[in-house]
């Protein structure tokens, strides 16, 4: 057994584990920082093949703004565990079952004769390839207008969060700034004239 | 050596999961959401894996773009959330049926 596929099993089994973790566990909290786990393992095992980038973006994007994202929310709510996990026991079998049946048929699937798999080779990357150069020089060409596309789409994600979870609460004292643009000396400063007194 | 072949079973196990869990947690609306992203986690080993053991960087332009897809669904998906659970108290699965559906 090589290093490399021992470092395979290492992080798969973790990952495998914090998966479990993710689905089994009580409470949400220790799920998404199972889920966190999951990522930074997942990011690990795509190192092993040579994808640096998508590794790093892996860990930049879901561990640094999706997984936070569910932690902020998960922490901000006020939920009732015992209500949520009722019948938690009575449908774990039936979740077990059916996630072993789907692990059958993809298992099928990949040992039938009709697939067979051609390039079960990891490629040799010459020491000056750079992953990262290539996929800009192929996101920057063949696929510049998806890659604007997913600009706007990450855009319109902005402004539906914003104006979904934006709300009016009334008598809060906020600044008017038109009517404070629009004030003038006059209206504000009232000169009066009166009798000297003695 | 790894073959593309461990990088497929890891992902189907990862995918299994994620089936099972969205059976056993069916009432929390969050976990939902969290296996969800573990589902795309699967077929973002797919498509890396495969794209790798290619030689042809396409299946890694994918795996960007499903990763922009799932972050805006996680924002949108939460900020759905959040709303919901301003109005009802409850993030249970079962007590969102004001649309009879």
């Amino acid at each position: 057994m090589t290093f490399e596929l021992f470092l395979f099993y290492l992080f798969g089994t973790t990952l495998v584990g914090s998966a479990m973790g993710v689905i089994l566990s009580r409470n949400p909290v220790y799920a998404v920082l199972f889920l966190v786990l999951a990522f930074i393992n997942s990011s690990f095992l795509w190192m092993l093949i040579q994808a640096e980038f998508l590794a790093l973006l892996l860990i930049v994007v879901y561990v640094g703004a999706v997984a936070v994202l569910f932690l902020f929310v998960v922490m901000m709510m006020d939920i009732n565990l015992a209500e949520l996990q009722q019948g938690f026991t009575k449908y774990a079998p039936v979740g077990a079952v059916l996630g072993v049946i789907v692990l059958i048929e993809i298992g099928f699937v990949m040992m039938s004769d009709q697939i067979t798999i051609k390039f079960n080779e990891v490629q040799e990357f010459a020491a000056d390839y750079s992953n990262t150069e290539e996929l800009g020089i192929e996101l920057y060409t063949n696929y510049i207008y998806p890659f604007e596309l997913a600009a706007i789409i990450l855009l319109i994600a902005i402004v539906v969060a914003i104006t979904l979870t934006m709300r009016k609460r009334p008598g809060l004292k906020v600044q008017d700034i038109n009517k404070q643009v629009a004030v003038d000396a006059k209206d504000r400063v009232r000169i009066v004239k009166m009798e000297a007194e003695e | 050596m790894i073959t593309l072949t461990h990088y497929l079973m890891l992902s189907a196990i990862l995918f299994c999961l994620s089936v099972a869990g969205i059976f056993i947690n069916r009432k929390n609306l969050i976990l939902l959401l969290m296996c969800i992203e573990l589902m795309l986690l699967s077929v973002n080993f797919n498509f890396v894996a495969f794209s790798q053991y290619w030689g042809n960087l396409d299946g890694q332009i994918f795996v960007f773009f499903i990763l922009t897809v799932a972050a805006a669904e996680a924002a949108i998906g939460l900020a759905i959330l959040v709303v919901l659970f301003r109005n009802r108290r409850s993030i249970n699965v079962e007590s969102i049926d004001s649309l009879k559906g």
